[in-house]
């Protein structure tokens, strides 16, 4: 390269993949490149016309167009295109006119195919998978939290203490003061290895036997804690997180198969992280009035931007909202129940959408029902859930979780209502499948039993799982409905570009980005027969049908991740700047790596959508 | 260009490519005579096939029978495309002092001359460049007379060639660009045909560098942009060039 030539090093030196270029490579790019002008409105590259150049936009602004003419992208200064046809067979693929006056670098397919042998980060910018340049921004961002990096075995420090379960009470309080745990494995020794049959914990201890004033020879294995939660040796400590979170137990076996290889304790993982959402959970669960409750909703937020500064996973910081919220919701049942005094019959609290999802942010209302046992005599007992759906409502609102707009609270009486009822409704929505009513219904298919009887919502999932996979106009109105939110093409200077080419200056995360996919999922999941909630778990559990590809698993896995992690950034940003957090983002908010990684996910979201219509058999969706 | 020039006037009223084949015979030295026997593109060639070579000198000053050259900047193109890996720039040593104010400009200095070779000592490379492409400028009196009396100096005869030139036709585009007294009034501006701002007009970056080869290439740009813009690629080049 000429050294006169260094303003155009310059230039290329402020964008992506150059910024990142050796000094001596970039001079050899510059050295090699041919420039030519473009007017507005002119045609740059026809669809099959030999592919030989690689083109950076030094001025103006281009459109690039699939195949069927529709427009794929628009461009502007510092960005490049034409790789894909150089990629692959060199043949141009995406067809590219002038939008403006347009000045092109061409750099040669020669320099292209050094600099894709030599350099990797330019490797992996042009690679032609987008969708693999998503996955490493994603595995990039989660090998930075220590939480997702560890197993949990790193957190266990000692042989598990174990009992055989026919030990009296006294003994068991004996073994745990002299190892100095708070937390005693019980083992069914009859077999011909010993099992794990249950726990007790100081907390039971204190809350079943001594409050009870139970004999000290009382056989443990009345009081312990039966069919417990246990995670595997080979899982990460925020997946430890997540079950403790999601299950509320503070104790978790770790597992290596049948055997115990240890006990993790809240406490362990509240070490990683100080000021956690654990243990704002477990604070909770310490006040005794709504004013109490209040006064520690006030620290949520705070967690939140924590688990954000510290790289926490959507996944994570959504369960970790998710399960404050749950604990929130609990608490006040409580506190409901030693007010109005116990229920007339069994109920169950139930979550309905992204607190059920486990997938919360801070800007949320409450979606909350109530299934009632069929003993429910509405004259004799509607009084006492109506109360207490107020007390818990209204507690809920004091919190922060704002009242539900559409009016999906178990306040409402259309929500507060026996089992058989609810089983009618599910099977009604199911069998008669309306696209309007379904919109509105949408929310319960995201549902989680989280006080009471939670059997009752197990029953409902299950027949939600039964009855959906075997109506295809059902899941083909569902698929409809879905559609009817799409996200974005990208971006183009300032402004977010849609499909027809139209600008805008803002555009909503969560209506066109997080809700398209989640909308998604859900159908596949029901397809599928799987009772999770969880988008990520769903996922899996669609993976293990042979509905979806392995890769295209992946791909809307990173998509929801990184689309999750935008919106979370973004509102994190916001409470720290003191503004109150939202989901409408502009584009100039957006740094460089967010917009183009952004960007392929909003692709992977397009090519999902088209899947599940043709996949479904969905009709024509309205557009936003 | 002067045209008190060697060789009989008859000459210089043919056609470009006879009279290079006119000036091949005439010519006594060498490198001209290499230079007019690559041949010129007939005058109906369409432009998008000639190549084309962007030139452009930094001098002392503005009259050639005064000043020198100080630097020397080129690059080969085309319609389709301006060849970066051929760009060339030199400095040279000028044969008259260093003007201060040109120092200021030029960015070049005393000791960079003090370095820099005559004119005389690359003109083979030169040459090897401007030998088979046609000459494109911003401004001819400049490009076109300075390397005439250089080479009159050196060589001992002057050179005949044809040039596009991008300020010729950014004045021809805008033949009212001084508006009268009256027009003033009534809030005309004026038109600039100067390189930097006749290429905001094609919406062409700006350049903060300014050397003879980024001007060298800022032109080949020009050129670009107002072939498409008001001519066609089967524009004859005898419609463009001076």
């Amino acid at each position: 390269m000429q050294a006169e030539l260094v303003d155009i090093r310059n230039h290329m030196a402020q964008y992506p993949p150059f910024d990142e270029m050796t000094e001596e490579l970039l001079d050899r790019v510059v050295g090699d490149i041919e420039v030519v002008y473009f007017k507005a409105g002119s045609q740059i590259l026809e669809l099959g016309d030999p592919s030989s150049w690689l083109f950076y936009v030094r001025s103006g602004a281009v459109e690039i167009y699939r195949r069927t003419g529709e427009l794929y992208n628009r461009i502007s200064e510092g960005e490049v295109f034409g790789q894909f046809g150089l990629l692959m067979n060199r043949k141009v693929r995406f067809p590219a006119k002038a939008l403006e006056d347009t000045l092109l670098y061409k750099i040669p397919y020669d320099t292209f195919q050094y600099l894709w042998e030599n350099d990797d980060n330019f490797a992996d910018f042009v690679e032609i998978e987008d969708r693999s340049r998503l996955r490493s921004a994603v595995s990039r961002r989660e090998k930075s939290n220590e939480l997702m990096t560890s197993k949990v075995t790193r957190l266990i420090s000692r042989e598990p203490v174990m009992a055989p379960c026919t030990v009296r009470l006294q003994e068991a309080a004996r073994i745990m003061t002299e190892n100095g745990v708070s937390a005693l494995l019980l083992m069914d020794e009859e077999g011909e290895k010993p099992r794990l049959q249950g726990i007790i914990t100081d907390r039971d201890l204190r809350t079943r036997a001594l409050s009870e004033a139970l004999a000290s020879e009382t056989p443990i294995s009345e009081i312990m804690s039966e069919d417990l939660i246990t995670i595997r040796s080979n899982m990460f400590i925020f997946e430890a997180m997540l079950t403790m979170l999601h299950n509320n137990v503070h104790h978790l076996p770790v597992m290596d198969g049948d055997e115990v290889r240890g006990v993790i304790a809240l406490s362990d993982i509240v070490k990683y992280e100080s000021q956690s959402s654990l243990y704002l959970v477990s604070n909770i669960y310490h006040q005794q009035d709504v004013k109490g409750l209040k006064k520690i909703s006030l620290d949520v937020r705070d967690s939140f931007v924590r688990m954000v500064n510290e790289d926490a996973n959507s996944h994570m910081i959504g369960s970790a909202m998710a399960g404050i919220g749950r604990s929130f919701t609990q608490r006040l049942l409580e506190l409901g129940e030693e007010k109005f005094g116990p229920p007339p019959v069994p109920y169950c609290f139930m979550a309905l959408g992204s607190m059920a999802r486990d997938e919360q942010l801070v800007v949320t209302d409450q979606d909350n029902a109530m299934i009632l046992d069929d003993s429910f005599v509405p004259e004799a007992h509607d009084e006492y859930f109506r109360a207490l759906a107020k007390f818990v409502s209204d507690g809920l609102a004091e919190c922060g979780y704002s009242y539900c707009t559409g009016d999906i609270m178990a306040t409402n009486q259309k929500w507060r209502q026996p089992l058989s009822v609810w089983k009618g409704y599910f099977t009604d929505w199911i069998e008669n499948p309306k696209a309007e009513a379904l919109l509105n219904s949408n929310i319960f298919f995201d549902l989680d039993g989280i006080y009471g009887e939670t059997e009752f919502a197990e029953q409902l999932k299950a027949l939600v799982a039964e009855k959906a996979s075997n109506s295809q106009r059902f899941l083909a109105m569902m698929a409809r409905n879905a559609l009817n939110r799409t996200p974005p093409i990208g971006f183009f200077r300032t402004f977010v570009l849609e499909e027809d080419g139209k600008q805008q200056k803002t555009f909503n995360l969560k209506r066109r980005g997080t809700a398209p996919l989640s909308d998604l999922i859900r159908i596949h999941a029901l397809a599928c027969k799987s009772r999770a909630q969880n988008s990520f778990e769903r996922l899996k559990a669609i993976g293990n049908t042979k509905l979806l590809m392995e890769d295209d698993l992946g791909n809307l896995r990173d998509a929801l991740e990184f689309i999750s992690i935008v919106r979370i950034r973004h509102q994190a940003l916001a409470i720290e700047a003191g503004r109150e957090p939202d989901n409408n983002v502009r584009p100039e908010d957006l740094s460089p790596f967010e917009r183009s990684h952004l960007k392929d996910a909003f692709q992977v979201v397009n090519n999902a959508q088209k899947f599940l219509r043709f996949r479904y058999n969905a009709q024509v969706a309205r557009n936003v | 260009m002067s045209d008190a020039s060697s060789g009989e006037p008859s000459v210089h009223s043919l056609p470009w490519p006879e009279q290079y084949q006119a000036l091949a015979q005439q010519s006594k030295s060498p490198i001209l005579k290499a230079f007019y026997e690559s041949g010129c593109p007939s005058p109906d060639t369409p432009i998008s096939e000639v190549r084309m070579l962007a030139i452009d000198f930094e001098t002392t000053g503005l009259d050639a029978s005064q000043h020198s050259i100080v630097s020397i900047g080129l690059v080969p193109f085309t319609l389709d495309g301006i060849q970066l890996s051929q760009a060339k720039h030199w400095v040279v040593r000028p044969k008259l002092p260093l003007h201060q104010t040109s120092v200021t400009i030029h960015g070049i200095t005393h000791s960079d001359i003090d370095e820099a070779p005559d004119l005389e000592e690359i003109l083979g490379e030169l040459f090897s460049y401007l030998n088979g492409r046609i000459p494109v400028v911003h401004y001819r009196n400049i490009e076109r007379s300075f390397l005439d009396v250089a080479l009159r100096w050196r060589l001992g005869e002057g050179i005949r060639f044809p040039v596009l030139d991008t300020m010729a036709i950014e004045a021809h585009l805008h033949p009212d660009r001084n508006p009268s007294r009256w027009q003033r009034l009534m809030g005309k501006k004026p038109v600039s045909i100067r390189l930097a701002d006749s290429r905001l007009r094609y919406g062409l970056p700006h350049y903060a560098a300014h050397n003879a080869l980024i001007d060298a290439i800022a032109t080949a740009e020009l050129l670009q942009a107002q072939i498409v813009h008001h001519f066609s690629r089967d524009t004859r080049v005898a419609d463009l060039w001076l």
